[in-house]
């Protein structure tokens, strides 16, 4: 499989380009803050991406939607993460759709599935508990009680937790808290008896919320998967994530630096354009080299997801690790390079630069990715 | 099945049947490496098997044209026996600076006579190239290169020196810049020729290195009598050649280093350091360096992969392969600092048998130079500001 997009992926981006820039460049993130959006998203939007096919994009054909890969995903988080445009489309249309059809039986495909095609249901996946990532840790309590379960613990960083209809949470039915054993998948009505959410504002103006479970009883039918080895099934649905993620970060690179090459070529000091200055060319031409780097290491991860599923975790690493330093590097070099109009809250830079770090938070940062490397490498 | 996975089916069983085991394992010493040429001498029988059974195949360049001595492979097909040969680690059978850079350049450049006369023989690996670029004037500043060549009759007289020669004294022929027209702008009067090295006036010098090996050479001409007819491309034009020669170097140099062959670099850094009772690497800055850097091979590998398919699909920049050579080098230095680290007193020994012969710590000098041959790193950087940014300036 060639490293490059195929003409229809390339359409894909087209497309999604021509949408997002159109209809969500930064001004609309700026807008939906300083308005203090309850919703934190344009539902409109989010209608206008369920008719370009975008919502069901992941979702299999038979159940209403495109059946397309992870390549295509994230073409359009690529696209995303050009203008930071908020969208359920990681939580719903990526994690949620992935969860279900990978962990699904056909009676919670068919109830969810066609809904999240045609954009009419919204899902949120409750994984984080603590300050960092460590999914092992979980430790959310799921009770036998009846013919199902009772819940009880705290959920955080529930991306688009407090617009979602459906939860997704995981929790623990049995082992210990570091233990892939015990793990199991819920699906929790966001309005059920002893669900409360919290949305929390966050630095990037992105949708999150802090969920709390208290004696929140699911029946039987409620599990996703099997009871107690959900360990394989989140990580599996974690490293989707995680390349998509990486694409989002990818496309924010390019945004930023775009736009920082340009600043170069227009702002004078000294009498000269900035951008003469060797010291601001070098580093500028390492940074879109470690761009152009990454891009190649997050195409890579997703053909193996779509590709070699089993064996995607080394490349989904790779790729979650170095997107991340990328990210960070594009946004301070971003800041630092537009001086004090980057400083400024009226200059876009810093809208970059708040949601890399959240990025980097998001299914594991570069360190615990590069960790998890040394691992899978045995050392 | 396709035409592709038919080939690949056929490559992986031809491979399997007929590259030696010994053929199969990582490179430990210089001597694993053959370079070919008039005086090339194998150093192992399983050495000779693999390179001739290649070579009949056309395998030591598999994607020149068969007229050439080559495979005829299309792109396509050229990386599924890369990635098959990768795969069972076969070392290549050739190396070859008439393969890497040469080559290219004649297939560009080259008339059809030129093709005839040294394409085959680079493939058979009867000649061995070296490389007249640089000289102690002209390094970053390759452009200002004094090395001159007038015009005798049908020939040319070349005199002057060149410097950083690699394996000078051990090559068969040159090829060459030289500055056929000394009163034009410094790019427009130089041009690019080929001789044989031991034509009368031609002497070499090898250059003691921190290494302590010897690999390039101070090459002088005195009074060389070459036939004009050996001039590539048009006279006075001979940089363009050599900047479409100098993308195909930046590309070689930029995968020098050993990606992805033998063993994690974190279990080799074990051998040494240990590991704790998890089985982690007992030295947690160390191997928070080693995993850091993996992460950044791992995307050089898929950038290296990205650059040949993009070419293929007709849209990389002429330029990137600066951006490449830069990112490698500068890899595979931290590769060789870390192995150093990694070997502790171990890794400081220069002579003795147990390392063999200060292996390690002769690799690492050497790869100091990666990120200075074929152009600097800042050189580099330059040149990806400049030609792909399009920064002011300078």
């Amino acid at each position: 499989m060639p490293l490059v997009l195929t003409e229809e992926q390339s359409m894909l981006r087209d497309s999604a380009r021509g949408l997002i820039s159109d209809k969500a460049p930064v001004a609309h993130l700026r807008h939906l803050r300083d308005s203090k959006d309850e919703t934190g998203f344009s539902r409109d939007l989010w209608k206008a991406f369920a008719e370009m096919g975008f919502s069901g994009l992941l979702v299999p054909e038979n159940f209403g939607g495109s059946g397309l890969g992870f390549v295509d995903a994230g073409v359009v988080m690529e696209e995303i993460g050009r203008t930071l445009m908020p969208s359920p489309f990681l939580s719903t249309a990526v994690l949620a759709v992935s969860a279900l059809s990978r962990g699904g039986n056909e009676a919670q495909k068919s109830a969810h599935l066609p809904r999240i095609a045609d954009g009419s249901l919204l899902a949120a996946l409750a994984i984080d508990e603590g300050a960092k990532h460590r999914p092992l840790q979980i430790s959310l309590q799921a009770v036998r009680s009846g013919n199902g379960f009772r819940l009880n613990g705290t959920k955080a960083l529930v991306v688009d937790g407090h617009t979602a209809d459906l939860l997704i949470v995981a929790g623990r039915t049995g082992g210990a808290a570091g233990e892939r054993d015990g793990l199991t998948l819920f699906l929790v009505d966001a309005k059920a008896k002893g669900v409360a959410i919290e949305r929390t504002v966050m630095v990037d103006a992105h949708n999150a919320a802090r969920i709390e479970f208290s004696d929140v009883e699911v029946n039987a039918d409620q599990v996703l998967g099997e009871v107690d080895q959900g360990g394989a099934l989140l990580e599996g649905v974690l490293n989707i994530g995680r390349g998509a993620v990486a694409s989002e970060m990818v496309g924010l690179s390019e945004e930023v630096f775009g736009r920082t090459v340009t600043y170069l070529k227009e702002r004078k000091q000294f009498g000269k354009l900035i951008g003469e200055f060797q010291a601001l060319q070098h580093r500028a031409a390492q940074l879109y080299i470690d761009i152009e780097i990454t891009r190649a290491a997050v195409l890579k991860a997703l053909q193996t997801l779509d590709g070699d599923f089993d064996h995607a975790g080394a490349a989904v690493s790779v790729a979650k690790a170095k997107a991340g330093t990328t990210a960070t590097l594009a946004v301070q070099e971003g800041v630092q390079m537009h001086g004090g109009m980057g400083m400024t809250d009226q200059f876009d830079i810093g809208f970059f630069m708040k949601r890399a770090r959240v990025c980097q938070e998001l299914f594991g940062d570069s360190n615990y990715h590069a960790d998890q490397l040394a691992l899978m490498k045995g050392y | 099945m396709s035409d592709l996975e038919t080939f690949r089916r056929e490559t992986r069983a031809w491979l399997e049947a007929n590259c030696p085991p010994e053929m199969r394992r990582p490179m430990t010493s210089e001597s694993d490496t053959y370079w070919g040429g008039r005086n090339a001498k194998f150093s192992s029988e399983p050495q000779r098997v693999w390179f001739e059974r290649m070579r009949d195949k056309g395998w030591t360049v598999p994607d020149w044209p068969k007229e050439y001595g080559g495979g005829g492979l299309s792109p396509a097909e050229h990386k599924v026996l890369r990635e098959e040969m990768a795969a069972m680690g076969a070392r290549s059978p050739l190396s070859s600076f008439g393969i890497w850079m040469l080559g290219p350049a004649l297939l560009k450049y080259g008339t059809e006579a030129q093709k005839k006369e040294h394409l085959p023989k680079i493939a058979a690996g009867l000649i061995r190239w070296c490389q007249g670029y640089s000289e102690p004037n002209a390094g970053s500043d390759l452009a200002s290169l004094q090395t001159r060549a007038e015009s005798d009759g049908d020939d040319y007289i070349i005199n002057g020196q060149k410097i950083w020669t690699s394996y000078a004294n051990y090559a068969d022929w040159i090829f060459c810049l030289v500055r056929t027209d000394p009163a034009a702008k410094k790019h427009d009067g130089i041009s690019f020729i080929l001789f044989d090295m031991s034509s009368k006036g031609v002497s070499t010098k090898p250059i003691l290195l921190i290494s302590g090996y010897s690999p390039f050479c101070e090459t002088f001409f005195d009074h060389v009598r070459v036939p004009k007819s050996h001039v590539v491309g048009q006279v006075n034009r001979g940089w363009d050649v050599a900047k479409y020669l100098l993308q195909h170097e930046r590309a070689m140099i930029s995968g020098m280093g050993e990606r992805g062959v033998g063993r994690p670099l974190g279990q080799v850094a074990a051998d040494s350091v240990g590991t704790d009772e998890q089985g982690r690497l007992d030295d947690a800055m160390l191997r928070s360096q080693i995993s850091t850097f993996e992460v950044d091979e791992a995307a050089l590998a898929a950038a290296a992969e990205r650059a040949v398919d993009l070419a293929k699909a007709g849209q990389s920049h002429p330029a990137f392969s600066s951006a490449m050579k830069y990112y490698g080098t500068e890899l595979n230095k931290r590769r060789h600092e870390i192995l150093m680290s990694a070997g502790g007193i171990d890794a400081l020994e220069w002579e003795s048998d147990r390392s063999r012969g200060g292996a390690r710590p002769r690799a690492w000098l050497r790869t100091k130079a990666n990120s200075i041959e074929g152009g600097t790193s800042e050189v580099m950087l330059g040149i990806v500001s400049k030609r792909i940014l399009d920064l002011p300036g300078a």
